[in-house]
């Protein structure tokens, strides 16, 4: 075995090597250039709003934090209702494509759920409003009938149905497809040595999945998760155009005075806003930025700790 | 060459030809009478964003102003009035649209796109009625007075039969009904002018004050006149108020003024405006008003919008300036202002208005 002199010996570089290392670093210098710059611009244009004093802020807000806490409330209660409807749901057409469809209903399913990926947010608050909401309001006249002993569906029911329910069930169609992909994918990725030897020991389909698929694709699943919440906290255009917003900290979810979104709230005031109310705006985008950024953090180390089964890799 | 590759060459050039020669330039428009026009004809490029509301309005005086001057073209982007005052003041466009005045801050701020010395304008140039809407199957009509219509929107007064709505409404069968009320999610000059309304004229029961957004807690918020619109012809038993070119179809209730019930009219609307004083402490030739919402004329309509176009007095471009006096004159002339109704319904200037807004236009350079 030959060494050299002291120096690292490196590989031979031409031109082409050389002009695409240079590429690739200066593609990843430009992420972290752009979301250096976004952070930056959100916290200069928050500050007029962070400092300011009583009586400027938008609704009569004595300080910054009591007029963002509502809006943090209703975005993290509508995505929390959302991912109680499409996680269950998501895993069980995942696993339905993965294990118990046949190979051509699947494949057809498969490609039908994404589809649904590529409907415009727009689009689903359009149908939302003109179509969910109607459907859905004898539905909630029902349940504030017969069960209000639940605080949830307390209240004066909203007669048209703009509620934060409706606008969590379409979150929840919206987040499915992100979802139900990546959990396919994991359980497609599932030792097959684990399954055939639990069928072998005589375990039922459903035995089977609980010992060798869902163990493997916790993190997965977390991480697919964690995913269709980053989508369901940032959701602009359907709740800005279902939602009866109100500026209240309620549970309540059939009623007219609902807690409005970031997002959604930044959507219905930006164009009349000026001044501090428009700093109010970027700095609770910047509240946002920071949930989400946490979201995702919490949802790396989940998957990092069972680096070697996440459908990351 | 291989066929291929002079295959691929052909359709790169046949693509290209296609997509080049669609960026033709406008067709000319149709010839114009020029006997019967003015001499002067004015050519450039004017960019104007804000008021959505002033949205139809703008559509109309720049078609007008384009048709008699074939070289000019005025561009309008209904953003918003907010982000209207904004861009003018930042420099990024040559006029605003904005349903509330420039307040003291902005008006501070200069804009790059006025001389040093200039100060800049509030013109007013478009006057809507605000109507209140109802849906109630089998009442075609509704007397109503600022108090009761505080309480209905406050949420004191919540059935149709309650005493202070059947006191003014003797002849008509009221159902027991909830009242459902419609407002507005969006900040809105609709919203600003509507709770002014009800400050000035029922104080003791209307105590917030005057906002661009809705302060009370109560019923649906809906986004936009649009969907204001729809929510009130959605569901029965529901009241609104209601930007007049968007209650198309609907029945609107009559307003107390004064000791008599006056019906909703352009004319009334534009009287208002008219005889309101101008702001106070403001520049020599600035116009913006403090509408009076006290007025009693018969016929008169308080609850009235008024949208303003922000201007400089001295642009540091003459072009701008000369450019900008033309589309301003055409928009605040008898011409503009019939088309602007024809279109978004809104009332013309009265024509006292019109002539101290014609004044204070001929001044700007």
């Amino acid at each position: 075995m030959t060494t050299g002199t002291a120096g690292r010996i490196t590989a031979k570089m031409r031109l082409g090597d050389r002009v695409f290392s240079t590429s690739t670093i200066v593609a990843g210098s430009i992420i972290l250039a752009v979301l250096a710059a976004v952070a930056i611009f959100l916290i200069a244009k928050s500050i007029p709003a962070i400092t300011a004093k009583p009586g400027t802020l938008p609704n009569a807000a004595p300080n910054f934090w009591v007029y963002v806490g509502p809006l943090v409330f209703g975005t993290v209660w509508a995505a929390a209702i959302a991912m109680i409807f499409a996680v269950p749901i998501s895993i069980g057409v995942a696993l339905f494509i993965s294990h118990y469809a046949p190979r051509r209903i699947a494949q057809v399913l498969g490609y039908v759920v994404d589809l649904l990926a590529a409907v415009p947010s727009v689009v689903f608050g359009l149908w939302g409003v003109l179509v969910l909401a109607p459907a859905l309001t004898p539905f909630y006249y029902w349940l504030n009938a017969n069960v209000q002993w639940i605080p949830l569906f307390g209240g004066v029911v909203d007669a048209q149905g703009k509620t934060v329910l409706t606008v969590a069930i379409v979150l929840a169609v919206m987040v499915l497809p992100i979802m139900t992909a990546i959990c396919r994918e994991i359980f497609l990725q599932a030792p097959r040595l684990h399954e055939e030897a639990a069928l072998a020991l005589g375990a039922t389909r459903w035995e089977m999945i609980k010992m060798a698929v869902l163990p493997f694709a916790r993190p997965g699943i977390v991480s697919a998760a964690m995913l269709g919440l980053g989508r369901a906290l940032g959701e602009t255009m359907a709740v800005a155009i279902i939602l009866s917003p109100a500026i209240v900290i309620s549970f309540m979810v059939v009623t007219s005075q609902n807690p409005n979104t970031i997002a959604g709230n930044i959507a219905l005031q930006f164009a009349e806003a000026s001044g501090v109310g428009l700093s109010s705006l970027v700095a609770s985008g910047l509240i946002l930025f920071v949930i989400t950024f946490v979201v995702n953090a919490i949802a790396r180390y989940v998957v990092g700790r069972r680096k070697a089964f996440s459908g990351a890799n | 060459m291989s066929f291929s590759r002079l295959g691929s060459i052909a359709v790169v050039a046949v693509a290209a030809s296609i997509i080049l020669s669609s960026c033709a330039s406008n067709e000319a428009p149709a010839k114009v009478d020029s006997s019967s026009k003015p001499t002067v004809t004015y050519s450039g490029t004017l960019n104007g964003i804000g008021s959505s509301a002033q949205g139809a309005a703008e559509t109309a005086w720049a078609a007008g102003f384009q048709s008699a001057n074939s070289g000019a073209t005025i561009n309008y982007n209904p953003a918003g009035s907010g982000a209207g005052r904004t861009a003018f003041i930042a420099g990024s466009a040559d006029f605003a649209g904005s349903d509330a005045a420039l307040n003291p801050t902005e008006l501070a701020a200069k804009s790059p796109k006025c001389a040093a010395t200039s100060s800049q304008l509030d013109l007013p140039v478009y006057i809507s009625p605000i109507a209140i809407a109802f849906n109630l199957p089998g009442v075609k009509t509704l007397k109503l007075d600022a108090p009761t219509i505080a309480g209905i929107f406050k949420g004191s007064i919540t059935k149709w039969d309650d005493a202070a709505i059947k006191s003014q409404n003797s002849g008509v069968t009221l159902p027991s009904t909830a009242i459902a009320v419609v407002h507005r999610a969006d900040d809105s000059g609709t919203t600003q002018n509507f709770t002014d309304y009800l400050s000035q004229n029922a104080p003791t029961v209307w105590t917030a004050p005057a906002a661009q957004t809705f302060p009370y807690k109560i019923g649906d918020a809906a986004t936009g006149t649009p969907g204001v619109a729809a929510a009130v012809k959605a569901a029965t038993g529901t009241i609104a108020y209601i930007d007049d070119s968007g209650a198309t179809g609907m029945t609107v209730a009559q307003l107390k003024v004064g000791d008599a019930y006056s019906t909703i009219s352009a004319a009334g609307a534009a009287d208002v405006v008219a005889k309101s004083p101008l702001a106070a402490n403001r520049a020599a030739n600035d116009l913006a008003i403090a509408i009076d919402r006290k007025n009693t004329d018969a016929k008169a309509w308080p609850l009235v919008l008024v949208s303003y176009m922000i201007v400089c007095q001295q642009y540091s471009d003459a072009a701008t300036g000369k450019l900008v006096t033309g589309y301003a004159t055409y928009a605040a002339s008898s011409d503009g202002q019939a088309a602007a109704s024809k279109q978004a319904g809104s009332a013309p200037l009265a024509s006292d208005l019109a002539a101290k807004v014609a004044k204070v236009i001929a001044t700007i350079k």
